[in-house]
């Protein structure tokens, strides 16, 4: 670990589960702290994704019209982007919505399920897609990071390989659902 | 409503959310929207799923708060059932939620909101994170780390794994808590406490700096709501519902789980994927209320343990009636933590807590259940409907964070009212109208889903559509 790499995480359709898992290196997030840089995400307080960040994780599938928009301009400000978790691989508990129809999954959240001003929400809030998907539909995706959510400890070797410029191999290290 | 900022994404909040601020043509504050971007569909996705998935399944609402989800979801689940949970099986959902809450509060504390109060609400926004902290306050960071981590050891001592780990079910708990892990959990709880009174210490000693941040971050008379256990006395996992007035008047007490909608509505606004639930004799949206760390300590009549105890007096005696600045939620939170340790350290303790009893067995024998709890951000409801062969038909969740959207929606306002003045913009006051938010410390992946447009600056535009002022960070 000598060079300094460019960080960015972000969720999309997510639950914040596997940004959980990375926080869960604990106190060897202090010891990478000098080798890495937060360029963005749910942590740190930049507004804006930056240009040329190094590697960023995803979780989440693709779920609206603003994710798809943004995964799109993340890809091309992404050397790396690693698919973070079985939402992003596989769309997972999203995608569970996927058998039903978006008009009958907001029916019941808005119209059903209220007592008072029973209406769809649309105002500043994005557009749902007809399926939540996986990341990989949308843009290329550099490494799959399995796991609901992905072991800590895969997190580690997935960004000490990319710091030493190797291609993680995960076998072995990360499966869907655990 | 000519011209507005928008602020996209908040930042160091769990989900997506951004807000809009209304200008009227001097310049003015007039409105403000906390939008919240994200939905997800559970209430309609689970809909012929057998109902003991939904434990394991709601969990994955979010990565913060699993443990919450999975008990309340379990308790819809008991009430389905129609049994009573052993002994031990409902002893050991207390303490897998107590450290929930160490690690929950403590990212909370430690991880989005230090930085600004560490490193201040005008500091450079590149360096105001966790790291920044580290930096300038190695200490603080350290100790906000380990902590978060004793509460998911503990937590991973039941399953060996500290997010998801699937270990509720319906009837009690997947498995009996094994004697090593007793013994480890319990030795890593002297830490834990000195960790949390450094803090509390230090917290208390700064409150002065943030003098106007208090009077400020939603601090206006309310309602609140909250379980408390048969003493009246702090709860989190069983208990019943109590709501007080803005005076501390007890206005509905003892009130059960299942009678929730007699008490509670839930509306609906154009603006956001979260609904905004009101309490329902007072109408909408009159019936403005507040839970979560600060709305407990106010609802209760004390904590029951002994540290927590002397802490919640002192957190009392800040103003007469119930404490309204939500900015005390901070303080709560580390009370709070206090608390959860002395209860855990209580519960290992126990002689019967690594007993084999822990799960009652039976078939569905009734067509609804009502499951609530105290998540760490407050009350969370789980409803479920299923026919005769267990499927699911029909569910409602009222989660932690809805209950204090009406309240976030009015704090920001009055956060925008006090530092937004005229055509320029400083970054600090931006970020003071983001740490009301934190102070809610809200879940946005439990109430739906937002989502935020990354490109987008924070823009001041005049009514012709020019830009005023622009704040890049
Ligand atoms: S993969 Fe699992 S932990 Fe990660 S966002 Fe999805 S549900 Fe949450």
């Amino acid at each position: 670990m000598s060079k300094v790499l460019r960080i960015a995480t972000t969720w999309l359709d997510g639950c914040s589960g596997c940004h959980m898992s990375f926080l869960d290196l604990d106190e060897r997030l202090a010891d990478m702290a000098p080798h890495i840089e937060m360029v963005y995400g749910p942590l740190v307080d930049a507004k804006v994704f930056p240009e040329g960040v190094d590697v960023t994780l995803v979780e989440g599938a693709v779920a609206t019209d603003e994710d798809k928009k943004k995964i799109r301009m993340i890809r091309d400000r992404s050397y790396i982007l690693v698919s973070f978790g079985d939402c992003a691989v596989t769309a997972n508990v999203p995608g569970m919505r996927n058998q039903f129809k978006v008009k009958d999954v907001m029916k019941r959240g808005y119209l059903e399920n209220s007592s008072q001003n029973p209406e769809l929400p649309s105002i500043g809030v994005p557009h749902l897609l007809d399926r939540a998907r996986p990341v990989h539909e949308f843009v290329s995706v550099d490494v799959f990071l399995p796991g609901c959510p992905p072991p800590t400890e895969a997190i580690l070797y997935t960004i000490s390989e990319l710091l030493a410029g190797r291609v993680p191999d995960l076998k072995g290290k990360a499966r869907f659902g655990a | 409503m000519t011209q507005q900022i928008v602020i996209d994404p908040i930042t160091r909040i769990e989900g997506h959310g951004k807000i809009t601020i209304h200008l009227d043509d001097e310049g003015r504050v007039s409105d403000a929207q906390f939008h919240v971007t994200q939905f997800r569909g559970f209430e309609k996705f689970c809909e012929g799923r057998p109902f003991y998935e939904m434990p394991s399944l709601t969990e994955r609402i979010c990565g913060i708060c699993p443990i919450s989800h999975s008990v309340a979801s379990a308790k819809a689940c008991d009430a389905i059932l129609g049994v009573r949970v052993p002994e031990t099986g409902a002893k050991l959902r207390r303490l897998l939620t107590y450290g929930q809450y160490i690690q929950s509060h403590a990212l909370s504390f430690f991880h989005l909101s230090a930085p600004d109060l560490v490193l201040g609400m005008d500091s450079d926004p590149a360096k105001r994170n966790i790291l920044g902290v580290l930096e300038a306050d190695p200490t603080l960071a350290l100790d906000g780390i380990k902590l978060r981590k004793i509460g998911q050891e503990i937590i991973a001592g039941f399953t060996g794994k500290r997010i998801h780990p699937a270990w509720v079910v319906p009837g009690g708990v997947n498995e009996p808590l094994a004697e090593d892990h007793r013994k480890t959990m319990l030795a890593s709880l002297p830490e834990a406490l000195e960790i949390t009174l450094r803090t509390l210490r230090w917290f208390k000693a700064s409150l002065e700096n943030h003098r106007e941040e208090i009077r400020t971050f939603a601090n206006f008379p309310t309602m609140f709501m909250g379980l408390v256990n048969d003493e009246g006395n702090l709860e989190h996992v069983n208990g019943k519902l109590r709501f007080i007035d803005y005076k501390g008047n007890i206005v509905a007490d003892g009130v059960e789980a299942a009678d929730y909608k007699t008490y509670i509505g839930e509306s609906v606004e154009p603006w956001s994927f979260l609904k905004s639930p009101y309490y329902k004799p007072l109408g909408y949206p009159d019936g403005i209320y507040r839970v979560g760390p600060a709305a407990r300590l106010n609802v209760c009549n004390g904590c029951g343990t002994p540290l927590a105890d002397q802490e919640w007096a002192e957190f009392r005696s800040l103003e007469r009636g119930p404490v309204m600045s939500s900015f005390h939620n901070h303080y709560a939170r580390l009370i709070e933590i206090v608390y959860a340790i002395e209860k855990a350290q209580e519960l290992l303790n126990d002689p019967n807590i690594t007993s084999p009893h822990v799960r009652a067995f039976a078939q569905p024998n009734y067509s609804e259940g009502v499951g609530v709890v105290e998540a760490p951000r407050g009350t969370l409801f789980h409803h479920y409907k299923v026919d005769e062969e267990g499927l699911m038909t029909w569910a409602n969740f009222i989660v932690a964070t809805g209950n204090n959207n009406l309240a976030m929606n009015r704090g920001v306002l009055q956060v925008a009212q006090r530092f937004i003045n005229g055509n320029s913009i400083p970054e600090g006051a931006l970020n003071r109208i983001e740490a009301v938010i934190r102070a809610f410390d809200p879940c946005l992946s439990c109430s739906t889903h937002a989502i935020k447009n990354p490109s987008f600056p924070l823009l001041l535009l005049a009514a012709d559509g020019t830009v005023l002022d622009k704040v890049r960070i």
